[in-house]
């Protein structure tokens, strides 16, 4: 089959199905304009409900609408990578000194700060409460032979996992990989919802944390640490090596996310009274 | 009533809800293109390598939804040989990877359908003089319970899919969940009564098309 048929066929057959998806969707509040761009994201900012909340602003404001691929920083930056987003909003400062050495980002601005935390069964058979040292935490976790859920997803949240457990002398995944230390290959939500059967520890991003609702015995045991700072950085693509067509409406996005109208967004959002997310562009001169 | 919290107002739901249904509806549509003549010409014509094909339409019986969805992502991503379509994380996308995956069921309950009205009645077609196309017909016609069960199990594969959509859709927002990855979005949420609550209506919704197909098929 001639490859260019194969699109106004498909159209024409989504059409025909009779849901009339067009013109309900045209309606719809959360529905695309004209113009739109592809963010590859990680999953905190769009499971915790931030991006729901900041981006109907922004399409108001500009007519641009943004699809959000809410996918894990390793997953994003590899979506990314092959020319299928147009640009990334991922928390993984490897990663993304990787991906711009590379020649594949360019312009990263950080929009967004907020913290991990280590979360945990209340019972905290390690006693690892109250402390404000992670590495300290994963120590008595690891003595303790306390079941620890591992994201195991290249996200931005299992890399820093990893990078602790290197802090603290363990390699977990050889010590005790299928013991206590249960690398599940999968998102935030899927980890939480992981120890909150299993009464393990995890680490979490605080903006899932929040918005969680499967939480059941779990509980935050470990903040404070600055090791466990959690910034949001968005990168645009290097048109050098990415020549997709969205670059100037991703360019617009990137820049009214670091605008004050958009830092404000960011700070407004809120669940239960708490702000999930702390914006921290600097303001444009 | 199922309260869909502030997650999902009445348009939004709506919209998954149609998203769903057009999707499955255009991949059931594309399999049943390819499957209701493919099923049957592999019933009563004889060619070279034609077992061949009815053992590949049955193995593919199986076909894993992850796989495919990962062929047709590689094929459509923007650096795959199909880029330029532009066609990744779109729904055009997902009901091809839904007919992909609904075709060789399709085809194989189709030709084993059509398999013994050909015995009894390919002589009389053949002496009747018609042609295949008219032959394929016939026999579809006279096997349409059955061809209507094959599409039925086409389109069950393809609304309760999840793994083949989300890989090449991407659960965007207003433009690509649908109900399963919906449902998978809300349970990594921790919102297991949403997802549940969804569930029952995609479930809804499967036996009500389902058994509006069957009255339809049965009325006298």
């Amino acid at each position: 089959m001639n490859p260019r048929s194969l699109a106004p066929g498909l159209s024409l057959l989504l059409c025909l199905s009779g849901a009339a998806l067009g013109r309900d969707s045209a309606q719809s509040p959360t529905q695309s304009p004209a113009q739109s761009i592809v963010l590859a994201s990680t999953t905190s900012v769009e499971n915790s409900g931030l991006l729901a909340h900041i981006l109907p602003i922004f399409t108001a404001e500009t007519g641009i609408g943004v699809h959000v691929l809410a996918q894990g920083t390793g997953q994003a930056l590899q979506t990314a990578a092959r020319d299928d987003a147009d640009l990334v909003l991922v928390h993984d400062p490897e990663a993304e000194a990787k991906f711009i050495g590379d020649g594949d980002g360019i312009e990263p601005t950080q929009i967004a700060w907020n913290d991990f935390v280590i979360v945990g069964p209340a019972a905290d058979p390690a006693k690892a409460a109250g402390g404000h040292d992670a590495v300290v935490a994963l120590k008595q976790i690891a003595a303790a032979q306390a079941p620890f859920v591992s994201r195991g997803d290249k996200s931005g949240t299992d890399a820093l996992e990893k990078r602790l457990w290197k802090a603290a002398g363990i390699d977990p995944a050889a010590e005790a990989g299928g013991r206590w230390y249960r690398d599940i290959g999968g998102g935030m939500g899927a980890a939480l919802n992981a120890a909150s059967a299993m009464e393990a520890y995890t680490l979490s991003d605080r903006g899932t944390w929040l918005s969680f609702k499967n939480k059941g015995p779990l509980r935050v045991l470990v903040a404070g640490d600055p090791r466990l700072i959690n910034r949001y950085d968005l990168i645009l693509l290097n048109p050098a090596k990415h020549p997709v067509p969205k670059q100037a409406l991703a360019r617009k996005f990137a820049q009214w996310l670091a605008s004050p109208a958009g830092q404000a967004a960011i700070g407004a959002y809120e669940l239960g009274g708490e702000q999930l997310f702390h914006p921290s562009a600097a303001a444009p001169k | 009533m199922l309260d869909f919290g502030d997650s999902y107002d009445a348009a939004t739901f709506a919209h998954i809800v149609a998203l769903s249904l057009a999707i499955s509806v255009s991949g059931t549509a594309i399999a049943a293109l390819i499957g209701l003549p493919g099923g049957a010409a592999l019933a009563i014509c004889r060619f070279r390598g034609r077992r061949l094909l009815i053992l590949f339409a049955n193995a593919l019986l199986g076909l894993p939804p992850v796989v495919v969805g990962l062929a047709l992502y590689l094929l459509l991503s923007r650096s795959g040989p199909l880029g330029r379509l532009g066609l990744l994380f779109t729904p055009a996308a997902m009901a091809l990877a839904q007919g992909s995956l609904a075709t060789p069921i399709i085809v194989a309950l189709v030709h084993r359908a059509v398999e013994e009205p050909w015995q009894v009645y390919g002589g009389a077609l053949r002496a009747d003089g018609a042609g295949r196309w008219r032959s394929i017909l016939v026999l579809l016609a006279i096997a349409r319970r059955s061809v209507v069960t094959a599409v039925l199990a086409g389109f069950g594969r393809t609304i309760s899919e999840v793994g083949a959509v989300l890989i090449v859709g991407g659960n965007i927002a207003g433009y690509t969940r649908t109900m399963t990855t919906a449902i998978v979005l809300e349970t990594s949420k921790g919102d297991l009564a949403l997802a549940l609550g969804l569930g029952f209506v995609l479930i809804g919704i499967s036996i009500a098309v389902s058994a509006a197909a069957f009255v339809f098929e049965r009325r006298p």
